[in-house]
């Protein structure tokens, strides 16, 4: 039961920081149509930077800081990227944020090399919190808890009661109507593009000290994050949130409990072959759930896919 | 199809890597090993280890034979088996005849049967294959071949070792195992588990599971369950971001015993582990940094520092790699007669910088040397790693570890 | 997702012409001698996965390009096909059966249909981005299939078979890289035959119309879900001879044929290449592996230069490297393209030297940053200095600088003989 609990608050934990990066990439696709690749680069890119701004003024101001590069980083790829490459479609926009991505991981490379960089919580949130159980429950990841919390209801609290938000809803469905009322609607998809990227800059900077700052921790990420929103629903905010959840829950307790396939095969009523080593069956009997945790996920999106073209919450086929 | 231009391009260019193969005068060893992508900074960092070995152990002190130098040359294979086997075929072409790689078993086993089928077919240009790090146990006992030569000790004999440590402390009742779902990591998991029923057969397994490579982003589950089965030691192969990710998961989530690991020093991970891994961490290897054991070690790693000063030397066996062939080669009395060569490799006894032997065992060739049991820490560090004031230092040492280890290994001599 | 971006190319119709044939033989001569002009065995490794490069390319621009259908996960098909043709040509061996080695690709590609129906049949319903993802998923289940399911897959070290079991093969026991590369080439040239072919075939031709409007498709009476289908299968069977063909010059599979790095260079390489155009991913395949296998033997920085080439690429000539040569069709029909040529000269050569100066640069942080202490020289362009002194970056950057201002300058010239090629002769400028 105690274990249940602790998984429950890992499990959350994991999940409200993919919903950070998926509620970026969400409210981009709902936007310009495109699935950005390059949105987990931004990820890295964040921690990054928040990893050298901490070196000189801690990490309390790189977590200030190295969002709103990331933001303008952003904002510039869209500017003078994605808007050129619109014009030949949604393929070639999928590819080049594809590209963007191989690009902005060898770039990191070549800024700072290929190692683990040292990025480590700050000294005031290193002690553990509270225990359940023996199990220590850190009080960065309460931290990464409230701000990931405190980001969602800003941001749909900008979304939904602000002027602003209302013209980037109103863009979203009918950016022609909303140009005639005399919107810059380019500017405002740029503005999307910029905060949804600095979004996943935060996520970068929080999550850097405990999953680690490396140049693959993009390519780590990148993939779950489409199947979040995809499961999600694309474009829906509460999609999104719901996923990431589902996801991060999913993945804590699938490597939390070894149920084993054998266990299962045998209450189903097979027989466990005698001398394992000789079946061809040897790696189905010997499958446990943490083995196969990670692929669960898209495991789930495929057969949504199948089943619900337009995701847990969309509206529209993705 | 029709472009016959971009054809002409392509053959200028494939006629440039052929081309380099005119001055073949210095004894060439291929180092194919990743020198891009994600674990390229281990690649260099061997690549860097080599070049500084051949420079001061053998080119500075007149070479081998007349005079001869040993020159590494580079290939990068991405740690792809495919892009290996391209690199090992231009290595070939390039008149090399001795290839060195190491990291990924998976890498290996592709190498070592390219080699053994190349060696059968082309005997006029036959290569030997100098594995200095990937340690499968399969490479020496059912896949073993006369021109594989293994100068680390494989994943068995480096268990066996950790567990003679383990044995001894009598503090430790339950043991968990954790590992990459792969060859290696099931190869630990299995040595483990053997093992430790040999030799404490009253220490009780709580945990033995695998989790898939490189997939997982968060070990705080898996932390979760060491703590609750209360185990007073873990045991992992993992290495790369892998292992600094459940190593720090465990730590930070409370775990408060000892770690013992195969990898978990260097390419940054020391840095990183830093103050967390103090106490914890225990990794085994060969060839010991802290403290340095004669003075010849000792000026040995502070011209490597001096000359690499963001590198580590956590490849100890590299220099022996480089010494054991360079006697081969004066022993042999040729360099390009491998078989000679190898047959003056097989049974060497090597004595290493470290004042210890090195022994190539004949049937499985498989290099014997003794072991150690490192801890991580800040205290008593001459060589520090990842300039970052942590290293390892010597707690216990195996004497020729796995010196009668048995073998499978039916070798078939030319 | 399905806007169209591409062109099919506008060959005749009909019967086969000297000049619509003339591609074929032409390249099939090339093929047939290259051998002979670069003799050395590593020239022939390379061009040896040059060509399966070439038909996994083209299989993959079966869809990318003729159907619009986006795939994450297509090296699977080539993976599994391979991994077969391993285990086949194991069991030939064990049984001694008297199946010629020449013959294994077909086995691979009836593999990769095998497994192509099995996913089109629920992924192809739709087009787009539910297409795409779904080929992500799959494409990841089976990548990590690939390390659990060690009976089939061999885990991490993969499965190793030998191509010279059995009996000679006329004579040829395909143990040189040279028999084998001849091997390739026979298939090679089948393989893009067939797939020629199969663009011009109704459903080739219906998988461009589904591609750009598929409810117009549909109202002539096509189902667009079956037309996307069976280009899929068809990719699939192509994909799986050139999986055949790995598993026979590498004589080894492993998990990086199915993983997602592979699935997403064969993209880069098809969109490189130019996915309007039949030879696209052929130029494609050559330009890339030339990169991955020359280029990381010269710079560790490689990828980096990918990864510019290829977003310069897709921002400047979507059309693709083919796009770019396609261009000057116009004109040199027109027989205008002489008009091209010195302008070209005056533009492209300070623009080779500036953009070959901004790597140097690169190459002269990279080592001033990661190089060792003490070792201060450097090897670039045949030229070695130090690059700690001033003098050498003060010549790259002029030397940078200076080409990127004759490009700028001359420019406009270019364009204006662009205009002029293109032009009709007589026509106002």
């Amino acid at each position: 039961m105690d274990l249940i609990l602790v998984n429950l608050i890992d499990g959350l934990v994991t999940g409200l920081l993919l919903f950070m990066l998926s509620a970026g990439l969400t409210l981009i696709f709902s936007m310009m149509g495109v699935l950005n690749f390059a949105h987990a680069s931004f990820y890295m890119l964040g921690a990054y930077f928040a990893y050298q701004i901490s070196l000189y003024l801690g990490f309390w101001m790189g977590l200030l800081i190295a969002p709103v590069i990331v933001g303008i980083a952003g904002a510039g790829v869209e500017r003078y990227g994605l808007r050129r490459v619109h014009q030949y479609g949604h393929v070639p926009e999928l590819i080049f944020t594809f590209g963007l991505a191989l690009l902005i991981e060898e770039i990191v490379q070549f800024i700072w090399g290929k190692n683990q960089m040292p990025y480590s919580p700050p000294e005031i949130l290193q002690f553990t919190l509270f225990s359940i159980a023996g199990n220590a429950i850190p009080a960065y990841k309460i931290f990464m808890i409230c701000m990931s919390m405190g980001i969602f209801i800003s941001l749909l609290f900008v979304l939904t009661r602000t002027r602003v938000g209302m013209v980037i809803q109103a863009a979203l469905s009918y950016p022609k109507t909303v140009e005639a009322l005399g919107h810059n609607v380019p500017l405002v998809f740029m503005g999307v593009f910029g905060v949804g990227t600095a979004l996943a800059g935060v996520a970068g900077v929080i999550a850097g000290p405990v999953l680690g700052t490396f140049p693959g921790m993009a390519f780590l990420l990148g993939s779950i994050v489409f199947v979040t929103i995809v499961i999600g629903g694309l474009g829906s905010l509460w999609g999104a949130l719901v996923a990431s959840l589902l996801i991060g829950w999913i993945t804590t307790f699938a490597a939390s409990y070894n149920v084993a396939m054998a266990d299962i095969l045998m209450a189903v009523g097979f027989e466990q072959p005698i001398d394992l080593s000789e079946s061809a069956w040897r790696d189905l009997w010997s499958l446990t759930l943490p083995q196969i945790g990670p692929i669960l996920p898209y495991l789930l999106m495929v057969l949504i896919l199948v089943f619900r073209p337009y995701g847990l919450f969309g509206k529209r086929d993705v | 199809m029709r472009n016959t231009t971009t054809l002409g391009l392509t053959a200028a260019l494939a006629l440039s890597v052929s081309a380099t193969a005119v001055w073949a005068e210095n004894i060439k060893i291929a180092f194919i090993d990743p020198l891009s992508g994600p674990f390229a900074s281990t690649g260099t960092n061997g690549l860097h280890q080599y070049e500084f070995a051949a420079q001061t152990m053998v080119n500075d002190k007149g070479g081998v034979l007349e005079g001869d130098m040993f020159e590494i040359v580079p290939f990068d294979n991405k740690v792809s088996p495919k892009e290996s086997l391209i690199q090992l075929q231009v290595a070939i072409d390039q008149g090399i005849r001795f290839v060195a790689q190491g990291n990924s078993s998976g890498v290996a086993h592709a190498i070592t049967e390219a080699v053994e089928k190349h060696n059968k077919r082309n005997p006029d240009s036959r290569v030997l294959f100098l594995n200095y790090a990937a340690v499968d146990p399969a490479l020496t006992n059912d896949k073993c071949n006369f021109w594989h030569f293994r100068f680390d000790a494989n994943a068995d004999i480096k268990m066996d070792a950790l567990t003679d440590v383990m044995a001894e402390n009598e503090d430790i009742a339950k043991v968990y195992i954790i590992g990459q779902d792969y060859s290696f990591g099931k190869a630990v998991a299995a040595a483990a588990v053997a093992n430790l029923g040999e030799k404490r057969p009253d220490i009780e397994i709580v945990g033995n599971e695998l989790h898939p490579i490189g997939k997982v982003k968060d070990f705080t589950p898996y932390a979760r369950k060491v703590i609750a089965s209360e185990a007073d030691a873990v045991i992992t192969g993992n290495w790369g971001s892998d292992m600094l990710g459940l190593g720090k998961a465990i730590i930070e989530n409370g775990f408060s015993g000892p770690i013992y690991t195969y990898y978990a020093a260097g390419s940054g991970m020391t840095g990183a582990f830093g103050e967390t891994g103090k106490g914890a961490i225990r990794l085994v290897s060969e060839g010991q940094v802290n403290p340095p054991p004669t003075d010849e070690a000792k000026a040995y790693y502070e011209a490597f520092l001096a000359k690499y000063p963001d590198g580590n030397i956590d490849q100890a066996r590299i220099s022996n790699v480089i010494g054991m062939l360079a006697q081969a080669i004066n022993e042999a009395g040729t360099a390009t007669d491998v078989v000679a060569v190898a047959n003056a490799l097989e049974g060497m006894e090597y004595d290493s910088m470290w004042g210890t032997k090195i022994y190539m065992r004949p049937n499985d060739h498989q290099a014997i040397q003794n072991l150690h049991i490192n801890a991580h820490t800040d205290e008593g560090v001459t060589f520090d790693y990842d300039n970052s004031g942590f290293g390892v230092v010597s707690e216990s040492m195996i004497e020729m570890a796995g010196m009668d280890s048995p073998s499978t290994c039916d070798m078939k001599r030319p | 997702m399905t806007q169209a971006l591409h062109k099919s190319t506008h060959a005749p119709q009909g019967g086969i012409t000297l000049a619509s044939a003339m591609p074929w033989i032409i390249s099939t001569v090339v093929l047939l001698v290259i051998p002979f002009v670069f003799t050395s065995n590593s020239a022939i490794t390379i061009m040896n996965q040059m060509a399966i490069t070439i038909i996994f390319a083209l299989a993959y621009n079966m869809l990318l390009g003729q159907g619009g259908m986006l795939s994450f996960g297509h090296a699977v098909y080539m993976g599994v096909g391979g991994f077969m043709c391993v285990h086949v040509m194991n069991y030939v061996e064990d049984y001694s059966l008297p199946l010629p080695l020449p013959l294994l690709p077909v086995f691979g590609g009836l593999f990769g249909l095998g497994l192509a129906t099995i996913v089109g049949s629920f992924s192809t319903r739709k087009a787009g981005t539910v297409f795409a993802m779904i080929s992500l998923g799959v494409g990841e289940l089976i990548a990590a299939c690939s390390v659990i399911i060690v009976v089939f897959f061999g885990g991490e070290e993969g499965v190793s078979g030998d191509r010279t079991y059995g009996l000679p093969f006329f004579g040829v026991e395909f143990l040189h890289q040279i028999e084998v590369y001849y091997l390739i080439v026979f298939w090679l040239i089948l393989s893009a035959l067939l797939m020629y072919l199969f663009s011009r075939t109704p459903v080739g031709r219906m998988a461009n119309a589904v591609r750009d409007n598929p409810e117009r498709a549909e109202f002539l009476g096509y189902s667009a879900r079956w037309v996307r289908f069976f280009s899929f299968c068809a990719s699939g069977f192509f994909c799986g001879v050139a999986g055949g063909l790995f598993a026979i010059n590498y004589e080894i599979l492993t998990e990086e044929n199915l993983n997602l790095v592979q699935s997403g260079s064969i993209l880069l390489i098809t969109f490189l290449g130019g996915v309007g155009f039949f030879f696209g991913p052929i130029i494609g395949a050559i330009v890339f592996t030339l990169l991955s296998t020359v280029l990381s033997l010269q710079t560790e920085l490689w990828q980096l230069y990918v990864g510019a080439l290829f977003l310069a690429t897709v921002m400047y000539f979507p059309g693709g490297l083919a796009g770019v040569i396609m261009m000057h069709w116009p004109a040199f029909r027109l027989g205008n393209a002489r008009m091209l040529v010195l302008p070209y000269i005056k533009t492209f050569i300070p623009c080779l030297i500036g953009i070959l100066g901004t790597a140097a640069l690169i190459e002269m942080i990279f080592h001033l940053r990661h190089g060792a202490v003490g070792d201060e020289e450097m090897t670039l362009f045949w030229t070695t200095f130090n690059v700690h002194a001033v003098l050498p970056w003060l010549i790259a950057i002029a030397i940078t600088g200076a080409a990127f201002w004759l490009t700028r300058r001359n420019i406009p010239e270019v364009v204006d003989a662009w205009h002029r090629a293109n032009s009709l002769p007589g026509a106002a400028t």
